[in-house]
């Protein structure tokens, strides 16, 4: 339990297993400096970017939004009877404040609590700001783009895509953090099983990440629609126009959605070997698995010790990688595209 | 259902006059990334390399006069990924051992090791900089250790109205508690988050009415430095001292 988890009430906190928050030495050293050195030239452009958008008014509106996330972060919700989940606030701060300054902020919430409240290592920084930060904030923004075009444009499109994006942010996040294990394990435990349960478990905290996510976006939407930089282009008359979804409907359809997931995941990636062959034999190519060599230098050895078909499993996580930089990298692009537009206005 | 106690930063600065507390916040810094970095890279096996670690640690922790209560208090941060890695000998293959009624891996149980190690040296190391640095000559320190001015002015501002805003929180729960608001479920949870919107657009809107007053009285867009007292020469051999040990020890072990 974090010691500044003022709100904690002494029950069970589900996030708390997977606060993502990794100590010292949780990777090797060359994947903490690699991730450390990407993750200070994205911060060091969202800083740069984020005195484009906000000009001097920056800092002051920055802090007060860090301490914003800090506290929210704190909040906890009621999951099921009792259990308590909290929020992580990646892909909230991205939906609010846009791509850049959401990205920084959270970006600097990490940093404080490593610095400052020992809560995720200094020298793990890296990939701590990746997954909680950058992960969430890019990879949220790309997602909630998508989903506003899918939705109707409207208070409740955003509102879903908010919600929508929320949760898939913090499956992402946890793929992310797998394929970094893949690289940098420091432990015997292969990547099936890390990413199965990484992204099993993320997947049940995402409907609450979601759901939390989607409602304050409603609520600050209704206050003051204007603070919604994602909502940016809709007219406020678009944005009061909310058609009612019911949270009970909102929360038993998510469920039904991560069941599926799920399922869809464990039958890839779980560690379970009877699925891997079957899906293996299925796709045709579980006899060509142990003719390929992959570099062993390039993975760690703890991460693919013990895979019972190398060439799937490297499968998934190379369909993960593609998912995590496909979104990231949206994300950052239309991100960029934002930064000229304000810039040239 | 809720209890909220501000244990945020006021009470993360432990007052004292400790050798410790007296170095100049920068050196203090540079000394604490130098040993979180040297104790990261050591190797697993190198158990001597840690001894020596943890020796240096624990001598700090005397020497700022740090109760030891108030350190575990603290390191209770670790606590999600200690039960990760007390978990590696079950879930780890290769090579077992015995132990009594259980059958650990053996590189399960190096891994254990590892992390709880370095998570543990790296955390208490960071714990003594900030329980014996107060916030504004952490962040001066920062600044003089060349870290980005506007990354430290958002850090300053954060802390600034960061109590504030966990408290303005806490009464809004205390408020909805004291109509009878008890949620037990996920979707009883619309309240909690629309309390949060509400926490964000008073927020925001705070940041900006700080904003106009700072204009007011001539901000333009960067702080003024606050002088906190610069690091010495004797500050830099006192607070660099255990990284260098460190460090020694780890060539030590690796060249033998």
């Amino acid at each position: 339990m974090r010691t500044y988890g003022a709100v904690c009430s002494g029950r069970e906190d589900l996030a708390v297993i997977v606060a993502l928050h990794a100590p010292d030495g949780f990777l090797e050293p060359s994947v903490a400096a690699l991730t450390g050195v990407i993750a200070a030239l994205i911060v060091g452009r969202a800083v740069h970017a984020s005195g484009t958008e906000l000009g001097d008014r920056r800092i002051p509106l920055a802090g007060v939004s860090a301490a914003f996330i800090f506290a929210a972060q704190m909040l906890n919700f009621p999951v099921a009877s009792g259990t308590t989940g909290h929020l992580l606030g990646g892909a909230l701060a991205a939906i609010l404040l846009g791509p850049w300054v959401g990205a920084l902020v959270v970006a600097i919430v990490v940093i404080v609590q490593a610095l400052v409240f020992a809560d995720g290592g200094l020298t793990a920084l890296g990939y701590n700001t990746i997954n909680m930060a950058i992960v969430p904030a890019f990879g949220g923004w790309a997602l909630f783009r998508g989903f506003r075009r899918l939705l109707p444009n409207n208070g409740t499109g955003v509102v879903g895509a908010s919600a929508l994006a929320a949760g898939a942010s913090v499956v992402l996040a946890a793929m992310m953090f797998s394929i970094e294990w893949l690289f940098g394990a420091t432990a015997p435990v292969p990547f099936d099983t890390v990413f199965g349960a990484m992204v099993g478990v993320h997947v049940l905290i995402g409907i609450g990440e979601g759901l939390i996510t989607g409602a304050v976006v409603g609520a600050v939407i209704a206050a003051r629609p204007d603070l919604v930089v994602g909502a940016a282009d809709l007219a406020p008359n678009e944005l009061r126009h909310r058609p009612n979804v019911g949270t009970r409907t909102f929360v038993l359809a998510s469920l039904l959605v991560a069941v599926f997931l799920a399922t869809v995941v464990s039958q890839f990636a779980a560690s379970a070997p009877d699925g891997l062959e079957r899906v293996a034999d299925d796709l045709g190519f579980a006899d060509t698995a142990d003719e390929h060599t992959f570099g062993d230098g390039l993975f760690a050895d703890y991460a693919t010790r013990g895979l019972d078909n190398e060439s799937l499993s490297l499968a998934v996580a190379g369909g993960a990688g593609v998912a995590v930089t496909l979104f990231v990298g949206w994300g950052l692009v239309s991100a960029q595209r934002r930064i000229r537009g304000s810039a040239t206005s | 259902m809720i209890q909220l106690d501000s244990t945020t930063h006021r009470h993360l600065h432990v007052h004292g006059t400790s050798p410790v507390h007296s170095v100049a916040a920068e050196a203090k810094l540079a000394g604490l990334f130098l040993f979180v970095i040297a104790v990261a890279v050591t190797p697993r096996t190198w158990v001597p390399v840690f001894v020596v670690d943890a020796v240096l640690v624990a001598a700090t922790v005397r020497c700022a006069r740090l109760r030891p209560g108030l350190m575990m208090r603290r390191l209770a941060a670790v606590t999600p990924f200690v039960a990760f890695a007390i978990a590696l000998p079950f879930l780890g293959d290769g090579a077992t051992t015995d132990l009594g009624p259980l059958t650990l891996s053996i590189d399960g149980v190096w891994a254990t090791w590892n992390i709880l190690a370095k998570a543990t040296l790296g955390a208490t190391a960071s714990i003594i900089v900030t329980a014996t640095t107060p916030i504004p000559d952490l962040l001066g320190g920062l600044s003089r250790l060349r870290a980005p001015a506007t990354i430290i002015g958002i850090i300053g501002f954060m802390f600034r109205y960061l109590d504030l805003i966990v408290e303005e929180l806490g009464r809004m729960r205390r408020s909805m508690v004291s109509r009878g608001y008890d949620p037990r479920w996920l979707w009883q949870a619309r309240p909690i988050a629309s309390s949060a919107g509400t926490l964000f657009v008073r927020t925001y809107e705070r940041g900006e009415r700080v904003h106009d007053a700072m204009a007011a009285r001539g901000y333009t867009g960067t702080m003024p430095e606050l002088g906190s007292p610069r690091a010495e020469r004797a500050d830099w051999l006192v607070a660099l001292a255990p990284a260098c040990i460190a460090i020694v020890a780890l060539a030590v072990v690796g060249l033998r």
